[in-house]
């Protein structure tokens, strides 16, 4: 049972779901945001303690103008891990929040002992240039994001009443604030340094990868591996960019095998 | 009222089949489509046609700033009003305008307009926009969240620099600068006057007011679209006790065509107008609006949905163009009506005509603007006779400007003596 809380930095509310037993694990989501019935959270629940802080302007959270580039995201989730008590918890991050917690290890490389990154953003090879979700079109996101294409439209694009002005308008705002907030990080280019960065990853490091991920290609995951020292690379097969979706059960095995308790 | 002439300038020679075949006009327009050679003959061309307006008493000739833009051939509206600079006399050059968040730094449009305002004798007529997301973001990478603090930054640092009289230091946010201090300085005092192109943001019609700048609506979709949006302002206007509500704090652009009567607009214009409409802005709507760039409170207003309609076009007919008044044109005589009520109904003192309609060739964009300068824009004049008084959204060129001397071919006199400057 995951439910949701909140806490209070500089005078900003930021919202934070909190469920499960076990060891502590902070959870950063990717651009599309989480929600308690998220089904990596509930899975991860069931063996950790998860913490699931959401970003500026991602559900209940304050949207954060003082907060612009890749260092003040950083120093504020540190913050907010901070504000919750807890010590060199678990970090998992996946996508956008992969490329945070990627961050986090390697600006306070003793603070983070075990870290699993889920296709993260953050580098970016010129010979494999990675799609432009700003410029993606609602319709066409289910191709890029799921291996399962049926199933991701089944998810994406159920509810999703474009032409009802209303809707539209509330659909509108939820972009402006949580793609706002990613594309921060984000645009144009996912690159914001973290590779020359990335040596001071002292983390025992997961890289764990969709193996159809047609939004970051798996070849990013190799070139993350080859970033810092020690780390390990699990392909997890039939799953896309959304492998959180589509298998988080695969997730899950694989930060047990790596013995993350 | 005051007229400007305004050019677009968009590649004429777009293919028929090109709505089907190109999925976007704009960002990322497939470069073969552009031919430099005849790329020569088009800025040419466009530029005698913006001479040929400011011959027949147009107050403004206006260019803009586009970027990878099959409609808009201008990256640099400052190189278009430099070439126009020399070759016209008394009429202002409405730069609308230079998109002040995209220049590192932004000294570098103090100084260009600078440039040109001193270059033509106080003729400039600016404009900074925010600059559309298919610009600001998508072509030029500008943080969509962060577009709006860092045109702020650079609307401060600009007036700081044409109106400080000592150098100074300025640590933005975005651009530090240890030593401010431009040459040339503008020649209107303070600086010249401002007009702000704004698509519907709230925050943008209060800048206007803070700064006394004209508010201009560049739409494409006509003065009947308009009219929520600028009750929009004028409301603003209204709720902020300002000490006036001149028309003259406003502007719009509208498409006009004239002819003898209504049937030869159409038979003359009606392939050119449909060429802008159906192939210009043919814009992938995934360009059309980057998260972040718009605020959450003008999503909120609603008037993103109005703005959202001017990328979602679908084919048009000249019909549905008329009625839904995208397009003025017909006899002078109703165009000269319908252009009085988009006056009176929008209360506009600028209007900003786009005559050359997509890929109207020469001879009908002079027939057009012929027709329009003597039989309908005297007819307009003085609607705004009560606030003949304003003075403040024009520009101010000085009484006897010097004329290009045309020294090609001529016999160099003597060496000058000493001490004379060469």
């Amino acid at each position: 049972m995951i439910r949701s809380t909140h806490l209070s930095l500089r005078g900003h509310k930021v919202d934070v779901l909190i469920g499960g037993d076990g060891p502590d694990l902070v959870f950063f989501h990717g651009a599309a945001g989480v929600t308690a019935e998220d089904p990596l959270l509930t899975t991860l629940a069931a063996q950790y303690r998860v913490h699931a802080p959401l970003l500026p302007g991602y559900g209940e959270s304050a949207e954060a103008a003082h907060l612009r580039d890749m260092l003040d995201i950083t120093l504020h989730s540190q913050d907010v891990v901070e504000e919750l008590g807890l010590t060199r918890p678990i970090l998992v991050g996946h996508s956008l929040g992969g490329m945070i917690a990627a961050e986090m290890a390697a600006i306070a490389p003793r603070e983070v002992e075990k870290l699993a990154l889920i296709a993260p953003f953050g580098l970016w090879l010129g010979e494999h240039p990675i799609p432009d979700i700003f410029a993606t079109l609602p319709h066409e996101l289910p191709a890029l994001l799921f291996h399962d294409v049926a199933l991701g439209e089944r998810l994406m694009t159920g509810g999703l009443h474009l032409e009802d002005p209303q809707f539209l308008i509330g659909f509108l705002v939820k972009n402006a604030r949580q793609l706002g907030m990613a594309g921060k990080l984000l645009f144009p280019i996912p690159d914001r340094g973290l590779g020359d960065r990335l040596y001071r990853v002292r983390a025992r490091t997961l890289i764990l990868w969709g193996e159809n991920d047609r939004l970051i290609p798996p070849i990013y995951a190799s070139a993350f591996a080859a970033a810092i020292t020690g780390a390990r690379v699990v392909i997890l097969p039939e799953a896309g960019h959304l492998v959180t979706v589509e298998n988080p059960d695969a997730i899950l095995a694989a930060l047990a095998a790596a013995d993350f308790a | 009222m005051r007229f400007t002439w305004f050019n677009l300038m968009p590649w004429p020679d777009m293919p028929d089949d090109f709505r089907e075949k190109h999925r976007s006009v704009w960002v990322d327009i497939d470069s073969r489509l552009f031919d430099p050679v005849r790329g020569h003959e088009v800025y040419n061309t466009y530029l005698d046609q913006l001479e040929y307006a400011a011959s027949l008493g147009f107050d403004g000739i206006g260019c803009n700033e586009h970027h990878q833009n099959g409609y808009g051939l201008m990256p640099s509206p400052n190189l278009i009003a430099a070439s126009l600079a020399r070759r016209t006399e008394k009429v202002a050059l409405v730069v609308l305008g230079n998109s002040i968040a995209l220049y590192n730094p932004p000294v570098r449009v103090a100084e260009e307009f600078a440039m040109l305002d001193v270059i033509s004798g106080g003729r400039l007529v600016a404009g900074f926009p925010v600059g559309t997301s298919m610009d600001t973001n998508y072509c030029y990478g500008q943080i969509p969240a962060l577009t709006r603090e860092k045109y702020a930054e650079a609307h401060e640092l600009i007036l700081r620099a044409w109106t400080a009289e000592a150098p100074f230091a300025f640590n933005g946010r975005y651009t530090k600068l240890r030593y401010v201090n431009i040459w040339p300085r503008p020649l209107q005092k303070p600086y010249p006057p401002i007009h702000i192109p704004g698509g519907g943001s709230l925050e943008t019609y209060d800048f206007c007011l803070d700064n006394t700048y004209s508010y201009s609506y560049l739409s494409f979709s006509g003065y009947i679209r308009a009219r929520a949006l600028m009750a929009g302002y004028w409301d603003r206007v209204a709720a902020r006790d300002t000490p006036d509500d001149s028309p003259y704090r406003a502007g719009f652009a509208q498409t006009i065509c004239v002819a003898e009567t209504d049937a030869e607009a159409e038979r003359l214009y009606a392939e050119h107008v449909l060429y802008f409409y159906n192939r210009c802005l043919h814009i992938f709507p995934g360009f059309a609006d980057a998260p972040g760039y718009r605020t959450v409170k003008t999503i909120q207003s609603g008037a993103l949905a109005q703005y959202g309609a001017r990328f979602r076009y679908q084919p048009v007919t000249w019909g549905e163009l008329i009625e839904g008044g995208h397009v003025i044109a017909g006899s002078p005589e109703t165009v000269r009506q319908r252009l009085e009520d988009l006056i009176r109904g929008l209360r506009v003192g600028n209007l900003y005509c786009l005559i050359h309609v997509g890929n109207m060739p020469t001879e009908k964009t002079m027939y057009s603007t012929r027709l329009f300068a003597e039989r309908v824009m005297p007819a307009l004049r003085h609607i705004w006779r009560d606030y003949d008084w304003d003075e403040r959204f024009w520009c101010h060129p000085i009484s006897h400007p010097v004329r290009p001397a045309d020294l090609r071919g001529a016999l160099p006199a003597p060496a000058p003596e000493a001490g004379m400057v060469a």
